[in-house]
């Protein structure tokens, strides 16, 4: 027997994670081309891809493990990189309907990637198991895909291609920010705030000692923390903020 | 320690420090938050993290930062005029690919 919203909702996330997931084919493909050229072997790539399902962790510990850093160094960048996520999970419990079991939120852990958290954060209704598995699956897919694609044909792939496709991971990230920041202020000066900050810790000499990861979750506290006192969202859960707001 | 050996354990460790951040919060947390700030705090989150994740990183994902400013310039454009995330994806890398070719 079918259970039609299960359905409908399965296939509303699977929708809202086609485009995630195709997105996803044009980075992972370079993480393919990038870590067999490093030396290592394909399965351990593809493995790499389907057990993180990660970007910037994953070409970090990447980047260690094949230099020979040691298991503690690989595991606290790559931590420090992902902390981020315990603040994209807890935004995400608020928005998670009431009845969803634990066994589901754990798998919802394994799936929330930045771009999953985008999407599902910013859902007007509140977000269903179902939703999450039907959101989660073709980026999970097409992660391990593309990185496939790209370890096993990268080598015939002309470099300036691969080198081009650097960029979709950012590209992705600014087509996820770009129209909310258009509709509200105070998005526009989250993410102005955040950059800056991001930009002082990395080019002012003194703050040199702070890592990427560190300088992100910094950058994230202030900008967001600096927004939340000046234009507090409303009330009414999730309510996109007003136009020309506070700011 | 075989070096294949010593990898998978690096990636195993890798795949538990992703997912226990990921996961944990769903595991302890499930409570609706009352406070005002801290609502509004994770309201602005993920466009607090993305951007600074994406800026000035995406200067340098290229050898030749030109190309990648012009990259750039696409991307912002297009998802200004709310194009998918595959069309911005797209255009950005093909933009660069054009530009190196010059």
């Amino acid at each position: 027997m079918y259970d039609f919203t299960k359905k409908s909702e399965f296939a509303d996330g699977v929708k809202k994670g086609i485009p995630i997931g195709v997105g996803y084919l044009a980075v992972s493909f370079t993480f393919g081309i990038w870590a067999v050229e490093s030396g290592l072997p394909i399965w351990m790539v593809i493995f790499i891809s389907l057990s993180n399902l990660t970007s910037a962790g994953q070409f970090a510990g990447t980047g260690l493990m094949v230099a020979g850093a040691s298991f503690f160094e690989i595991g606290l960048s790559v931590f420090v990189i992902n902390i981020r996520y315990m603040l994209m999970s807890l935004a995400l419990t608020q928005k998670l309907s009431k009845n969803t079991r634990l066994g589901q939120k754990l798998i919802f852990g394994y799936g929330v990637t930045d771009e999953v958290f985008a999407i599902a954060s910013t859902r007007e209704r509140e977000v269903t198991a179902h939703y999450m598995y039907g959101l989660m699956s073709t980026p999970i897919l097409g992660w391990t895909l593309g990185t496939a694609l790209g370890a096993v044909t990268g080598s015939i792939l002309p470099d300036r291609l691969a080198d081009a496709m650097g960029i979709a991971l950012y590209a992705m990230f600014i087509a996820i920010i770009i129209p909310p920041a258009k509709k509200s202020r105070a998005i526009l000066f989250a993410v102005l705030i955040s950059i800056l900050v991001t930009c002082i810790l990395k080019y002012v000499p003194v703050f040199s000692f702070v890592t990427d990861g560190f300088a992100m979750i910094i950058a994230t506290f202030v900008g967001a923390g600096i927004m939340a006192w000046l234009a507090p969202v409303e009330d009414k859960e999730a309510a996109p903020v007003k136009e020309g707001g506070a700011a | 320690m075989s070096l294949t050996l010593r990898y998978f354990i690096a990636v195993i460790i890798m795949a538990l420090v992703t997912y226990i951040p990921r996961a944990l919060p769903f595991a302890v947390f499930s409570k609706q938050i009352k406070s005002r700030f801290i609502k509004s705090f994770l309201f602005y989150v993920p466009y607090a993290v993305l951007a600074s994740l994406t800026f000035p990183a995406i200067f340098y994902c290229t050898d030749n930062m030109i190309a990648a400013v012009v990259g750039t310039v696409v991307a912002l454009v297009l998802a200004y005029f709310e194009q998918s995330l595959v069309v911005v994806a797209a255009c950005a890398v093909l933009s660069i690919f054009l530009v190196n070719l010059l």
